[in-house]
Protein backbone atom coordinates (compact mmCIF):
# COMPACT_ATOMS: atom_id res chain seq x y z
CA UNK A 1 0.00 0.00 0.00
CA UNK A 2 1.50 3.37 -1.31
CA UNK A 3 0.69 6.11 1.68
CA UNK A 4 -1.35 9.45 1.40
CA UNK A 5 0.76 11.80 1.98
CA UNK A 6 1.37 15.59 0.55
CA UNK A 7 4.35 14.58 -1.75
CA UNK A 8 1.90 11.65 -3.30
CA UNK A 9 -1.01 14.19 -4.39
CA UNK A 10 2.14 16.30 -5.95
CA UNK A 11 3.29 13.39 -7.65
CA UNK A 12 0.48 12.62 -8.81
CA UNK A 13 -1.17 16.04 -10.05
CA UNK A 14 1.83 15.95 -12.15
CA UNK A 15 0.35 12.65 -14.30
CA UNK A 16 -3.36 14.40 -13.64
CA UNK A 17 -4.08 12.44 -10.82
CA UNK A 18 -4.36 9.41 -13.67
CA UNK A 19 -1.78 6.97 -11.54
CA UNK A 20 -3.14 6.65 -8.25
CA UNK A 21 -3.25 2.98 -7.25
CA UNK A 22 -6.39 1.24 -6.71
CA UNK A 23 -7.45 1.52 -2.79
CA UNK A 24 -8.20 -2.24 -2.64
CA UNK A 25 -7.76 -5.56 -4.69
CA UNK A 26 -10.58 -7.59 -5.79
CA UNK A 27 -9.19 -10.99 -5.26
CA UNK A 28 -10.93 -14.24 -6.11
CA UNK A 29 -11.95 -16.18 -2.76
CA UNK A 30 -9.97 -18.53 -1.67
CA UNK A 31 -11.24 -22.11 -0.77
CA UNK A 32 -10.19 -21.51 2.74
CA UNK A 33 -9.79 -18.92 5.70
CA UNK A 34 -9.45 -18.50 9.32
CA UNK A 35 -11.86 -16.25 9.59
CA UNK A 36 -14.55 -15.10 7.47
CA UNK A 37 -16.41 -11.92 8.09
CA UNK A 38 -20.14 -11.94 6.40
CA UNK A 39 -21.32 -8.41 6.22
CA UNK A 40 -18.71 -5.58 4.09
CA UNK A 41 -19.75 -2.39 6.13
CA UNK A 42 -18.45 -0.37 8.30
CA UNK A 43 -18.05 -2.78 11.39
CA UNK A 44 -17.76 -5.77 9.27
CA UNK A 45 -14.55 -3.64 7.71
CA UNK A 46 -13.22 -2.54 11.09
CA UNK A 47 -13.36 -6.42 12.80
CA UNK A 48 -11.12 -7.44 9.46
CA UNK A 49 -8.68 -4.82 10.35
CA UNK A 50 -8.13 -5.12 13.85
CA UNK A 51 -8.07 -9.23 13.31
CA UNK A 52 -5.00 -8.34 10.90
CA UNK A 53 -3.60 -5.21 13.08
CA UNK A 54 -4.07 -5.94 16.35
CA UNK A 55 -4.00 -10.21 16.27
CA UNK A 56 -2.31 -10.90 13.53
CA UNK A 57 -4.90 -12.98 11.57
CA UNK A 58 -4.46 -11.75 8.22
CA UNK A 59 -5.88 -14.79 6.24
CA UNK A 60 -9.06 -13.02 6.54
CA UNK A 61 -12.17 -12.61 4.16
CA UNK A 62 -14.99 -10.03 4.26
CA UNK A 63 -18.34 -11.53 1.92
CA UNK A 64 -20.47 -8.62 1.03
CA UNK A 65 -23.54 -9.09 -0.82
CA UNK A 66 -23.51 -5.77 -2.44
CA UNK A 67 -20.57 -3.35 -2.23
CA UNK A 68 -18.23 -2.21 0.20
CA UNK A 69 -20.42 0.09 3.08
CA UNK A 70 -23.36 0.08 0.92
CA UNK A 71 -26.07 -0.68 3.52
CA UNK A 72 -26.50 1.56 6.83
CA UNK A 73 -23.16 2.73 6.88
CA UNK A 74 -24.15 4.81 4.33
CA UNK A 75 -27.64 5.68 5.27
CA UNK A 76 -27.43 7.24 8.47
CA UNK A 77 -26.37 10.48 9.86
CA UNK A 78 -22.72 10.25 10.78
CA UNK A 79 -22.99 11.60 14.36
CA UNK A 80 -20.84 10.45 16.99
CA UNK A 81 -20.78 10.72 21.19
CA UNK A 82 -20.13 8.43 23.96
CA UNK A 83 -22.54 10.14 26.09
CA UNK A 84 -24.35 7.26 27.23
CA UNK A 85 -26.05 6.39 30.23
CA UNK A 86 -24.83 3.32 31.69
CA UNK A 87 -21.25 2.43 32.79
CA UNK A 88 -21.33 -1.05 29.93
CA UNK A 89 -22.54 1.26 27.04
CA UNK A 90 -20.30 4.17 27.95
CA UNK A 91 -17.77 2.32 28.18
CA UNK A 92 -17.66 0.68 24.82
CA UNK A 93 -18.46 4.09 23.26
CA UNK A 94 -16.05 5.51 24.69
CA UNK A 95 -13.19 3.49 23.61
CA UNK A 96 -14.52 3.93 20.08
CA UNK A 97 -14.67 7.41 20.28
CA UNK A 98 -11.21 7.86 21.53
CA UNK A 99 -10.48 5.59 18.28
CA UNK A 100 -12.21 8.19 16.20
CA UNK A 101 -10.15 10.67 17.36
CA UNK A 102 -6.74 8.94 16.10
CA UNK A 103 -8.53 7.01 13.01
CA UNK A 104 -7.28 9.02 10.31
CA UNK A 105 -3.80 8.97 10.95
CA UNK A 106 -4.55 5.19 12.08
CA UNK A 107 -5.39 4.84 8.78
CA UNK A 108 -3.53 7.41 6.80
CA UNK A 109 -6.89 8.12 5.23
CA UNK A 110 -9.02 11.21 6.24
CA UNK A 111 -12.27 10.20 7.67
CA UNK A 112 -13.25 13.74 8.28
CA UNK A 113 -13.70 13.00 12.00
CA UNK A 114 -14.87 16.40 12.96
CA UNK A 115 -15.17 16.96 16.60
CA UNK A 116 -18.01 19.69 16.39
CA UNK A 117 -19.87 18.87 19.60
CA UNK A 118 -22.83 17.26 20.25
CA UNK A 119 -25.87 19.14 21.86
CA UNK A 120 -29.19 16.74 23.44
CA UNK A 121 -31.81 19.52 24.13
CA UNK A 122 -34.20 18.81 26.79
CA UNK A 123 -37.59 20.41 26.69
CA UNK A 124 -39.67 19.31 30.03
CA UNK A 125 -38.40 19.27 33.79
CA UNK A 126 -38.03 15.32 33.27
CA UNK A 127 -35.73 16.09 30.69
CA UNK A 128 -33.63 18.08 32.15
CA UNK A 129 -33.48 15.21 35.55
CA UNK A 130 -32.35 12.87 32.79
CA UNK A 131 -29.97 15.38 31.27
CA UNK A 132 -28.38 15.85 34.42
CA UNK A 133 -28.34 12.45 35.82
CA UNK A 134 -26.43 11.20 32.28
CA UNK A 135 -24.28 13.98 32.19
CA UNK A 136 -23.49 12.95 35.87
CA UNK A 137 -22.72 9.76 34.95
CA UNK A 138 -20.51 10.89 32.19
CA UNK A 139 -18.41 12.14 34.01
CA UNK A 140 -17.80 9.88 36.77
CA UNK A 141 -17.01 7.77 33.77
CA UNK A 142 -14.62 10.30 32.52
CA UNK A 143 -16.63 11.27 29.36
CA UNK A 144 -16.84 15.18 28.88
CA UNK A 145 -19.95 16.39 28.93
CA UNK A 146 -21.55 19.54 30.64
CA UNK A 147 -25.10 20.75 31.42
CA UNK A 148 -26.10 24.25 29.30
CA UNK A 149 -28.26 26.71 30.02
CA UNK A 150 -30.52 27.65 27.39
CA UNK A 151 -28.32 30.54 26.61
CA UNK A 152 -25.46 28.64 26.18
CA UNK A 153 -27.41 26.97 23.83
CA UNK A 154 -28.22 29.73 21.71
CA UNK A 155 -24.19 30.42 21.37
CA UNK A 156 -23.24 26.98 20.62
CA UNK A 157 -26.17 27.24 17.88
CA UNK A 158 -26.82 30.92 17.11
CA UNK A 159 -29.75 29.97 14.69
CA UNK A 160 -32.16 27.73 17.27
CA UNK A 161 -35.32 29.26 18.65
CA UNK A 162 -34.82 29.72 22.72
CA UNK A 163 -38.17 31.25 23.04
CA UNK A 164 -40.38 29.87 25.47
CA UNK A 165 -43.54 30.24 23.84
CA UNK A 166 -43.34 27.45 21.55
CA UNK A 167 -45.20 23.92 22.01
CA UNK A 168 -41.95 22.25 23.42
CA UNK A 169 -39.44 25.07 24.69
CA UNK A 170 -35.70 24.06 25.03
CA UNK A 171 -34.59 24.27 29.17
CA UNK A 172 -31.80 23.28 28.60
CA UNK A 173 -29.22 20.67 27.06
CA UNK A 174 -26.56 18.07 27.32
CA UNK A 175 -23.39 19.45 25.56
CA UNK A 176 -20.39 17.04 24.42
CA UNK A 177 -17.58 18.73 23.19
CA UNK A 178 -15.54 16.17 22.05
CA UNK A 179 -18.36 14.05 19.98
CA UNK A 180 -19.18 15.50 16.43
CA UNK A 181 -19.21 13.66 12.86
CA UNK A 182 -17.55 12.04 10.45
CA UNK A 183 -17.37 11.13 6.57
CA UNK A 184 -19.48 7.97 6.82
CA UNK A 185 -17.83 6.43 3.19
CA UNK A 186 -14.55 7.23 4.22
CA UNK A 187 -14.90 4.70 7.39
CA UNK A 188 -15.43 2.38 5.62
CA UNK A 189 -13.17 2.81 2.53
CA UNK A 190 -10.37 3.32 5.18
CA UNK A 191 -10.81 -0.04 7.15
CA UNK A 192 -11.34 -1.49 3.94
CA UNK A 193 -8.07 0.10 2.59
CA UNK A 194 -5.85 -0.98 5.46
CA UNK A 195 -7.60 -4.69 6.23
CA UNK A 196 -6.52 -4.91 2.36
CA UNK A 197 -3.19 -3.54 2.97
CA UNK A 198 -3.04 -6.15 5.90
CA UNK A 199 -3.79 -8.68 3.63
CA UNK A 200 -7.44 -9.45 4.35
CA UNK A 201 -9.88 -10.17 1.10
CA UNK A 202 -12.50 -8.53 0.28
CA UNK A 203 -14.77 -10.07 -1.75
CA UNK A 204 -18.11 -7.70 -2.82
CA UNK A 205 -20.92 -8.47 -4.92
CA UNK A 206 -20.89 -12.39 -3.33
CA UNK A 207 -24.01 -13.48 -1.09
CA UNK A 208 -23.79 -15.56 1.48
CA UNK A 209 -26.74 -18.21 1.51
CA UNK A 210 -26.00 -20.83 4.27
CA UNK A 211 -23.81 -21.11 7.04
CA UNK A 212 -22.45 -24.80 6.95
CA UNK A 213 -21.80 -26.79 9.95
CA UNK A 214 -19.83 -29.92 11.18
CA UNK A 215 -20.78 -31.25 15.00
CA UNK A 216 -22.07 -28.34 16.33
CA UNK A 217 -19.34 -26.46 14.56
CA UNK A 218 -19.40 -24.01 11.92
CA UNK A 219 -16.96 -25.25 8.37
CA UNK A 220 -17.54 -22.64 6.04
CA UNK A 221 -20.24 -20.83 4.45
CA UNK A 222 -22.30 -21.64 1.00
CA UNK A 223 -22.12 -18.13 -1.45
CA UNK A 224 -23.41 -17.57 -4.43
CA UNK A 225 -19.77 -17.86 -5.70
CA UNK A 226 -20.28 -21.82 -4.16
CA UNK A 227 -18.71 -22.74 -0.56
CA UNK A 228 -15.67 -21.17 1.13
CA UNK A 229 -14.19 -23.53 4.26
CA UNK A 230 -13.48 -21.12 7.51
CA UNK A 231 -12.94 -22.61 10.92
CA UNK A 232 -14.76 -18.92 12.66
CA UNK A 233 -17.53 -17.06 11.17
CA UNK A 234 -18.20 -13.28 12.12
CA UNK A 235 -21.82 -12.00 10.84
CA UNK A 236 -22.21 -8.33 11.09
CA UNK A 237 -24.72 -8.31 8.62
CA UNK A 238 -27.47 -5.40 10.94
CA UNK A 239 -30.84 -5.11 9.67
CA UNK A 240 -30.34 -8.79 7.99
CA UNK A 241 -29.20 -10.78 11.21
CA UNK A 242 -31.77 -12.44 11.80
CA UNK A 243 -31.78 -14.00 8.31
CA UNK A 244 -28.31 -15.01 8.64
CA UNK A 245 -28.46 -16.28 11.92
CA UNK A 246 -31.92 -18.28 10.76
CA UNK A 247 -29.06 -19.96 8.12
CA UNK A 248 -27.47 -21.59 11.33
CA UNK A 249 -30.46 -22.29 13.11
CA UNK A 250 -30.36 -19.34 15.80
CA UNK A 251 -32.65 -17.14 16.59
CA UNK A 252 -31.73 -13.09 17.79
CA UNK A 253 -33.86 -10.97 19.87
CA UNK A 254 -33.79 -8.15 17.36
CA UNK A 255 -36.13 -6.81 15.21
CA UNK A 256 -35.45 -4.36 12.06
CA UNK A 257 -36.96 -1.84 11.59
CA UNK A 258 -37.10 1.19 8.72
CA UNK A 259 -34.70 4.43 9.45
CA UNK A 260 -35.38 7.44 7.32
CA UNK A 261 -32.62 10.26 7.14
CA UNK A 262 -32.89 13.29 4.62
CA UNK A 263 -30.85 16.46 3.14
CA UNK A 264 -31.68 19.24 2.45
CA UNK A 265 -30.21 21.80 -0.92
CA UNK A 266 -26.41 22.93 0.26
CA UNK A 267 -26.62 25.93 2.01
CA UNK A 268 -23.70 28.60 3.22
CA UNK A 269 -22.16 27.16 7.14
CA UNK A 270 -25.16 27.99 9.34
CA UNK A 271 -24.80 25.27 11.87
CA UNK A 272 -21.31 24.23 12.86
CA UNK A 273 -22.16 21.44 15.69
CA UNK A 274 -24.95 18.73 16.35
CA UNK A 275 -28.34 19.35 17.77
CA UNK A 276 -30.49 16.09 18.77
CA UNK A 277 -33.52 16.27 20.66
CA UNK A 278 -35.05 13.21 22.43
CA UNK A 279 -38.57 15.03 22.92
CA UNK A 280 -39.58 16.44 19.50
CA UNK A 281 -37.88 13.84 17.62
CA UNK A 282 -35.41 14.75 15.63
CA UNK A 283 -31.59 15.42 14.81
CA UNK A 284 -29.45 17.69 12.83
CA UNK A 285 -26.30 18.76 11.83
CA UNK A 286 -24.76 20.34 8.57
CA UNK A 287 -22.04 18.67 6.40
CA UNK A 288 -19.27 19.83 4.85
CA UNK A 289 -20.82 20.35 1.43
CA UNK A 290 -23.30 22.51 2.58
CA UNK A 291 -26.59 20.14 3.36
CA UNK A 292 -28.20 19.68 6.36
CA UNK A 293 -28.12 16.26 7.38
CA UNK A 294 -31.85 15.43 9.32
CA UNK A 295 -32.49 12.04 11.34
CA UNK A 296 -35.99 10.98 11.42
CA UNK A 297 -37.10 7.98 14.01
CA UNK A 298 -37.49 4.37 13.22
CA UNK A 299 -40.78 3.54 11.53
CA UNK A 300 -43.69 1.80 13.71
CA UNK A 301 -42.75 -1.33 11.86
CA UNK A 302 -40.70 -3.69 10.84
CA UNK A 303 -39.62 -4.19 7.28
CA UNK A 304 -36.84 -4.36 5.36
CA UNK A 305 -37.36 -2.70 2.20
CA UNK A 306 -34.79 0.33 2.76
CA UNK A 307 -37.59 2.76 2.65
CA UNK A 308 -40.05 4.67 5.19
CA UNK A 309 -43.21 6.25 5.37
CA UNK A 310 -43.19 9.78 5.03
CA UNK A 311 -45.39 10.41 7.74
CA UNK A 312 -42.58 9.90 9.47
CA UNK A 313 -40.21 12.41 7.77
CA UNK A 314 -42.51 14.70 8.10
CA UNK A 315 -43.17 14.73 11.54
CA UNK A 316 -39.38 14.86 11.78
CA UNK A 317 -39.31 18.09 10.04
CA UNK A 318 -41.88 19.60 11.81
CA UNK A 319 -39.37 19.01 15.09
CA UNK A 320 -36.97 20.64 12.99
CA UNK A 321 -38.73 23.79 11.98
CA UNK A 322 -40.01 24.33 15.52
CA UNK A 323 -36.05 24.18 16.88
CA UNK A 324 -34.95 26.16 13.67
CA UNK A 325 -37.66 28.72 12.50
CA UNK A 326 -34.86 29.69 9.58
CA UNK A 327 -34.70 26.22 8.22
CA UNK A 328 -38.68 26.07 7.21
CA UNK A 329 -37.45 27.82 3.84
CA UNK A 330 -34.77 25.26 3.09
CA UNK A 331 -35.43 22.40 0.41
CA UNK A 332 -35.33 19.00 1.07
CA UNK A 333 -33.19 17.13 -1.98
CA UNK A 334 -33.05 13.45 -0.80
CA UNK A 335 -34.17 10.65 1.48
CA UNK A 336 -33.78 7.42 2.26
CA UNK A 337 -33.76 4.69 4.71
CA UNK A 338 -31.76 1.70 6.32
CA UNK A 339 -32.59 -1.35 7.93
CA UNK A 340 -31.45 -1.28 11.17
CA UNK A 341 -31.50 -4.44 14.02
CA UNK A 342 -32.95 -2.85 16.87
CA UNK A 343 -32.95 -4.94 20.23
CA UNK A 344 -35.08 -4.83 23.21
CA UNK A 345 -32.88 -2.86 25.03
CA UNK A 346 -31.38 -0.80 22.50
CA UNK A 347 -27.67 -1.77 23.15
CA UNK A 348 -25.81 -4.32 21.03
CA UNK A 349 -25.39 -7.69 20.78
CA UNK A 350 -21.45 -8.57 20.77
CA UNK A 351 -21.22 -12.40 21.29
CA UNK A 352 -20.55 -16.12 20.68
CA UNK A 353 -22.98 -18.08 20.11
CA UNK A 354 -24.18 -22.09 20.66
CA UNK A 355 -22.47 -23.10 17.47
CA UNK A 356 -18.35 -23.15 18.00
CA UNK A 357 -16.98 -20.62 15.66
CA UNK A 358 -20.09 -18.79 15.00
CA UNK A 359 -20.07 -15.23 16.22
CA UNK A 360 -22.73 -12.12 16.31
CA UNK A 361 -21.98 -8.58 16.08
CA UNK A 362 -25.40 -6.75 15.64
CA UNK A 363 -28.37 -5.29 17.23
CA UNK A 364 -26.86 -1.73 17.15
CA UNK A 365 -29.75 -0.39 16.17
CA UNK A 366 -30.17 3.40 15.36
CA UNK A 367 -26.88 3.84 16.86
CA UNK A 368 -24.15 2.37 15.07
CA UNK A 369 -22.42 4.55 12.74
CA UNK A 370 -20.70 5.96 16.44
CA UNK A 371 -19.37 2.90 17.07
CA UNK A 372 -17.73 1.31 14.01
CA UNK A 373 -13.95 1.49 15.01
CA UNK A 374 -14.69 0.16 18.97
CA UNK A 375 -17.45 -2.04 17.97
CA UNK A 376 -14.75 -3.92 15.50
CA UNK A 377 -11.97 -3.79 18.11
CA UNK A 378 -13.97 -5.25 20.72
CA UNK A 379 -15.21 -7.86 18.08
CA UNK A 380 -12.20 -8.93 16.25
CA UNK A 381 -10.74 -9.59 20.19
CA UNK A 382 -13.60 -11.38 20.73
CA UNK A 383 -13.04 -13.56 17.47
CA UNK A 384 -9.38 -14.11 17.51
CA UNK A 385 -9.72 -15.30 21.50
CA UNK A 386 -12.64 -17.08 21.45
CA UNK A 387 -14.09 -15.02 24.36
CA UNK A 388 -15.49 -12.07 24.96
CA UNK A 389 -13.53 -8.84 25.03
CA UNK A 390 -14.18 -7.50 28.74
CA UNK A 391 -15.88 -4.51 27.21
CA UNK A 392 -17.81 -6.88 25.28
CA UNK A 393 -18.67 -9.21 27.74
CA UNK A 394 -22.30 -7.37 29.04
CA UNK A 395 -23.57 -7.18 25.70
CA UNK A 396 -24.11 -10.77 25.60
CA UNK A 397 -26.78 -12.75 24.01
CA UNK A 398 -27.78 -14.69 27.01
CA UNK A 399 -28.37 -11.15 28.85
CA UNK A 400 -31.96 -11.51 27.20
CA UNK A 401 -32.51 -14.51 29.11
CA UNK A 402 -30.54 -14.00 32.55
CA UNK A 403 -32.40 -10.82 32.80
CA UNK A 404 -29.36 -8.56 32.92
CA UNK A 405 -30.41 -5.83 30.16
CA UNK A 406 -28.60 -2.53 29.50
CA UNK A 407 -31.79 -0.50 29.38
CA UNK A 408 -30.32 2.52 27.07
CA UNK A 409 -33.11 3.54 25.51
CA UNK A 410 -32.90 6.81 27.38
CA UNK A 411 -29.67 8.03 26.05
CA UNK A 412 -30.09 6.32 22.21
CA UNK A 413 -30.57 9.53 20.97
CA UNK A 414 -34.30 9.64 19.98
CA UNK A 415 -37.23 8.00 21.88
CA UNK A 416 -38.50 4.75 19.75
CA UNK B 1 -47.82 5.57 3.53
CA UNK B 2 -49.53 2.19 4.01
CA UNK B 3 -53.20 2.02 3.56
CA UNK B 4 -54.89 -0.61 5.62
CA UNK B 5 -57.75 -1.98 5.72
CA UNK B 6 -59.84 -2.40 9.00
CA UNK B 7 -61.28 -5.44 9.29
CA UNK B 8 -64.00 -4.10 12.17
CA UNK B 9 -64.78 -0.28 10.32
CA UNK B 10 -64.56 -2.50 7.18
CA UNK B 11 -62.72 0.62 6.12
CA UNK B 12 -59.46 1.27 4.19
CA UNK B 13 -57.50 3.89 6.18
CA UNK B 14 -54.13 5.56 6.48
CA UNK B 15 -51.54 4.34 8.14
CA UNK B 16 -51.38 6.89 11.03
CA UNK B 17 -54.38 6.24 12.25
CA UNK B 18 -53.14 2.34 13.32
CA UNK B 19 -50.12 1.77 16.00
CA UNK B 20 -47.77 -1.33 14.74
CA UNK B 21 -47.67 -3.85 18.15
CA UNK B 22 -45.98 -6.58 17.03
CA UNK B 23 -45.68 -9.94 16.18
CA UNK B 24 -49.40 -11.83 16.48
CA UNK B 25 -50.12 -15.25 17.45
CA UNK B 26 -47.80 -14.97 20.91
CA UNK B 27 -49.10 -17.27 23.34
CA UNK B 28 -48.95 -16.18 26.19
CA UNK B 29 -47.77 -18.89 28.79
CA UNK B 30 -50.15 -20.12 31.12
CA UNK B 31 -48.06 -20.48 33.80
CA UNK B 32 -45.29 -18.19 33.76
CA UNK B 33 -43.79 -19.05 36.91
CA UNK B 34 -42.84 -22.53 35.70
CA UNK B 35 -41.04 -21.56 32.94
CA UNK B 36 -37.17 -21.53 33.09
CA UNK B 37 -35.04 -18.19 32.45
CA UNK B 38 -34.51 -19.52 28.23
CA UNK B 39 -38.31 -20.07 28.01
CA UNK B 40 -39.14 -16.65 29.47
CA UNK B 41 -36.67 -14.39 28.03
CA UNK B 42 -37.87 -16.28 24.71
CA UNK B 43 -41.12 -15.73 25.17
CA UNK B 44 -40.45 -11.89 25.94
CA UNK B 45 -37.61 -10.71 23.37
CA UNK B 46 -37.44 -13.57 20.66
CA UNK B 47 -39.39 -12.73 17.64
CA UNK B 48 -39.62 -14.16 14.44
CA UNK B 49 -38.70 -11.01 12.53
CA UNK B 50 -38.72 -12.90 8.98
CA UNK B 51 -37.89 -11.16 5.77
CA UNK B 52 -40.99 -11.77 3.54
CA UNK B 53 -44.37 -12.95 5.15
CA UNK B 54 -45.13 -11.39 8.54
CA UNK B 55 -48.16 -11.83 10.28
CA UNK B 56 -48.47 -8.90 12.98
CA UNK B 57 -50.88 -7.26 15.15
CA UNK B 58 -52.10 -3.80 14.58
CA UNK B 59 -54.54 -1.39 16.94
CA UNK B 60 -56.89 1.02 15.12
CA UNK B 61 -55.96 3.81 17.85
CA UNK B 62 -57.17 6.77 16.22
CA UNK B 63 -60.39 5.12 14.82
CA UNK B 64 -62.49 2.14 16.73
CA UNK B 65 -59.11 1.20 19.22
CA UNK B 66 -59.68 -2.12 18.29
CA UNK B 67 -57.00 -4.87 17.58
CA UNK B 68 -56.60 -7.00 14.53
CA UNK B 69 -53.88 -9.26 13.19
CA UNK B 70 -52.25 -8.45 9.68
CA UNK B 71 -50.50 -10.36 7.26
CA UNK B 72 -47.79 -8.48 5.32
CA UNK B 73 -44.75 -8.76 3.27
CA UNK B 74 -42.12 -7.03 5.42
CA UNK B 75 -39.94 -6.17 2.24
CA UNK B 76 -42.22 -4.68 -0.47
CA UNK B 77 -45.01 -3.82 2.47
CA UNK B 78 -47.54 -5.19 0.93
CA UNK B 79 -50.83 -6.29 3.09
CA UNK B 80 -51.89 -9.16 1.93
CA UNK B 81 -55.05 -10.06 4.38
CA UNK B 82 -56.06 -8.38 7.32
CA UNK B 83 -58.13 -10.53 9.95
CA UNK B 84 -59.84 -10.70 13.19
CA UNK B 85 -58.26 -11.59 16.46
CA UNK B 86 -58.82 -15.29 16.79
CA UNK B 87 -59.02 -16.13 13.41
CA UNK B 88 -56.31 -17.85 11.16
CA UNK B 89 -54.30 -16.54 8.37
CA UNK B 90 -55.21 -17.21 4.43
CA UNK B 91 -51.68 -15.83 3.33
CA UNK B 92 -48.70 -18.02 5.09
CA UNK B 93 -44.91 -18.29 4.51
CA UNK B 94 -45.72 -21.38 2.78
CA UNK B 95 -48.50 -20.50 0.63
CA UNK B 96 -46.52 -17.77 -0.32
CA UNK B 97 -43.26 -19.83 -1.17
CA UNK B 98 -46.03 -22.24 -3.35
CA UNK B 99 -47.74 -19.27 -5.59
CA UNK B 100 -44.46 -17.70 -6.06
Amino acid sequence: MKRYSGFSLFKNALSYHENWQKIWRSPKPKSDYDVIVVGGGGHGLATAYYLAKVHGITNVAVIEKGYLGGGNTARNTTIIRSNYLWDEAAQLYELSLKLWEGLSQELNYNVMFSQRGVLNLGHNLQDMRDIERRVNANRLNGIDGEVVTPERVKEIAPLINISRDCRYPILGASWQPRGGTARHDAVAWGYARGADALGVDLIQETEVTGIRRKNGAVVGVETTQGFIGARKVACVTAGNSGVVAAMAGLRLPVESRPLQALVSEPVKPCLDTVVMSNAVHGYISQSDKGDLVIGAGVDGYNGYGQRGSFHVIEHTLQAICELFPAFSRVRMNRQWGGVVDTCPDACPIISKTSVDGLYFNCGWGTGGFKATPGSGYVFADTVANDRPHPLAAAFNIDRFNTGALIDEHGAAGVAH
Amino acid sequence: MLLIHCPHCREDREEEEFHYSGEAHIVRPLEPENLSDEEWGDYLFFRKNPRGIHHEMWHHTAGCGRYFYATRNTVSYQILETYMVGEKPQHTADSAGASQ
